[in-house]
């Protein structure tokens, strides 16, 4: 029988392949049909090859400014976002303060709430407050629930820090400023990075919170939902490729770096 | 900064003392660290040993008190602006650098430029010239301790303090390493202030140890000093074992004190007790194991006139290759440790034998009886864990 002894010796690999597979056929097919050349308003039959989206990706009104509002947004939201995770993580591992226990728990609580709830209670403050919807109160969400991810991923690499790091720094006649450039950054760069990384992309694709505090102003994944009601245009696949083909060689470039840096070491 | 001939680059501590809320650390210390000695901070877990080294190197501010390195007060100076450098018992050494950039990390943050000449001498002199590119987690833990050596040495410190550097070597490797840090230290003639718990390694190491206990420095000395003539029960069980008998004072004759204990009569030179002794008073009559010589009860005669001797049955005896370690029951001290050389063997000498302990008076010493006999011992000091 060998070909089941061909299955027993391949079968983490095959499992591996299937569940790789799984995971990868959406964006195959977002891919593949970013080629389409539809009938109609709907992309959802193959039709034949055609380059026409490829070569006009802002073709369809409003679908460029949609997406440079939703870059704009998840820029600033990483950077707000990141920069106030860094701090409050450093605060939570190396200061022993009032409250320290409440808030750990409490910043967790935007990941355990229901989005939609957490939107429509967003909705309510900031017309309580008689603020203006629409590019800042989406910041100021986004920001919001981005929070808890940053922390998260930071916290746990700053746990792993031994303070005798810093305190070798300044033993060694670095000063505070330099300590914390040449030492505590350097070694918390990781973590702070996973929690950048993370906090984009939720910012980038969030539906839901967006939809209820954008007032008139639409983001990409407002854009597509909107006209996937009346047609999608072969764009948004365009935007999405281009997107995942981003993350590949982003991804691919940080591996570089790494295995760079491993060879050196050996 | 590098100057090592400042012939009065002394550590002085005056009055240094560390307090955590109610809880005290350090008491008021005053200590004196003589240029280009080695210096051994001795004592349990707990007793501010570490305290104290931190607060020379600055990562710990003293409640009271000053800091003097020769005639410069750092007591103010952050760590950095100290010309002092700590070898840390985790090492700390930075992990996201090589080894070479880990050695040159001093010397890059004073803004020297030409580092690599340096750095390589250093590498050289603690053995690691070919892992100068390796990161810190490819080394083993010696060659690790090694770099963290290195790091500090290279800036020439006018001090070098080591916090429990080998803690985290095994047996052998810490051997070495002792031999090798004293070696480094008589080569570059730096002042070492050295932490430990390990009293065996401060006595191979150390021109002077300082045995602290519960925040102050018990007692100050030469390893040999200490060891031959403590002066409280804590110095007496910390540095090795020691053996206590309870004993009233009963005359003096001329330079020594004669002593009652138990129907008998002890000797103790004068010289070697610590405590006041009046005529009654009551005096801790201690006795190193094994200054002490066993003969069978039988052969008591042929014991020579002027030893202090006591008797007692032989409990338990263990046998340890170079010597024999007895443990005998005496009326005035149950429980009496003897260890002999095994040189020639008396076969009577077996559990249950009748027996005649006896020593040289000169080594003989003597503490005030008002405290405890198990200060420093492992049941009451604890032993540090090797964390």
């Amino acid at each position: 029988m060998p070909f089941v002894n061909w299955l027993k010796r391949n079968l983490v690999v095959l499992a591996g392949l299937l569940t790789l597979g799984y995971l990868l056929l959406p964006n195959i097919i977002v891919t593949v049909f970013s080629f389409n050349k539809p009938k109609g308003r709907f992309n959802y039959e193959w039709q034949q090859f055609s380059l026409d989206a490829w070569k006009d990706p802002c073709g369809v009104s409003d679908l460029c400014g949609s997406l440079s509002v939703s870059l704009q947004i998840a820029f600033w939201a990483t950077l707000g976002a990141t920069l106030l995770g860094t701090l409050i993580a450093f605060a939570l591992v190396r200061y022993r303060f009032r409250a320290r226990g409440a808030v750990n728990s409490l910043i967790f609580l935007p990941m355990a709430m229901p989005e939609v709830v957490m939107a429509a209670s967003l909705l309510t403050l900031f017309l309580n407050m008689g603020a203006q919807l629409g590019f800042w109160t989406i910041l100021i969400a986004h920001i919001m629930f981005c929070l808890s991810f940053v922390v998260t991923a930071v916290k746990a690499r700053v746990m792993s820090m031994d303070p005798k790091l810093e305190e070798a720094a300044r033993d060694l006649y670095a000063g505070p400023f330099q300590t914390f450039f040449r030492v505590t950054l350097p070694i918390a760069a990781p973590g702070i990075a996973a929690g950048a990384m993370l906090a984009f992309a939720l910012s980038f694709d969030d539906f839901i919170i967006t939809n209820f505090n954008a007032g008139s102003t639409v983001t990409f994944p407002m854009f597509v939902w909107g006209s996937a009601q009346r047609g999608t245009p072969v764009q948004i696949n365009v935007i999405g490729t281009a997107m995942f083909v981003v993350a590949v060689l982003f991804v691919l470039a940080s591996m570089a770096v790494g295995n760079r840096r491993n060879r050196q070491k050996a | 900064m590098t100057n090592k001939t400042d012939p009065t680059g002394d550590v002085r501590l005056t009055g240094i003392a560390k307090t955590y809320g109610d809880f005290t650390a350090v008491h008021p210390l005053d200590l004196t660290v003589p240029q280009g000695s080695f210096f051994a901070l001795l004592g349990a877990s707990g007793c501010g040993k570490t305290t104290t080294l931190r607060m020379i190197a600055g990562l710990e501010e003293p409640s009271a008190g000053t800091v003097h390195l020769g005639d410069q007060d750092v007591t103010a100076l952050p760590p950095y602006k100290r010309p002092v450098n700590t070898v840390f018992q985790s090492y700390a050494l930075f992990p996201h650098l090589d080894i070479f950039e880990n050695v040159a990390f001093g010397l890059r943050r004073r803004g020297l430029k030409s580092v690599r000449k340096q750095v390589e001498e250093m590498l050289d002199l603690v053995q690691l010239g070919e892992q100068a590119r390796k990161k810190p987690h490819q080394l083993s833990g010696g060659q690790q301790q090694r770099v963290a050596v290195a790091r500090a040495l290279i800036n020439h410190p006018k001090v070098l303090l080591l916090d429990e550097p080998l803690g985290a070597l095994d047996l052998k490797l810490r051997r070495q390493m002792q031999l090798e840090l004293k070696r480094i230290q008589t080569e570059v003639g730096i002042t070492f202030i050295h932490v430990t718990h390990d009293q065996e390694e401060a006595m191979t190491m150390a021109d002077t140890v300082a045995v602290m206990n519960a925040g102050r420095v018990e007692q100050l000395g030469s390893p040999t000093d200490l060891y031959e003539n403590p002066g409280t029960t804590f110095v007496a069980n910390f540095l090795g074992t020691s053996n206590f008998i309870e004993a009233e004072v009963d005359s003096k004759s001329g330079d020594d004190i004669v002593l009652k204990a138990g129907g008998g009569k002890l000797v103790l030179p004068e010289a070697r007790c610590s405590a006041p002794a009046s005529t009654g008073g009551k005096v801790l009559v201690g006795v190193r194991p094994e200054k002490i010589s066993l003969t069978h009860a039988d052969d008591a005669g042929e014991i020579p006139e002027g030893r202090n001797r006591i008797t007692g049955r032989i409990a338990d005896s263990s046998f340890i290759g170079v010597s024999t370690q007895y443990v005998v029951d005496s009326p005035v001290c149950p429980g009496f440790e003897v260890y002999a050389q095994n040189i020639d063997r008396d076969p009577r000498l077996v559990p249950g034998a009748e027996v005649v302990l006896h020593w040289n008076p000169a080594h003989t010493f003597g503490l005030d009886a008002a405290q405890s006999v198990f200060d420093g011992t492992e049941g009451s000091a604890g032993v540090e864990e090797a964390a």
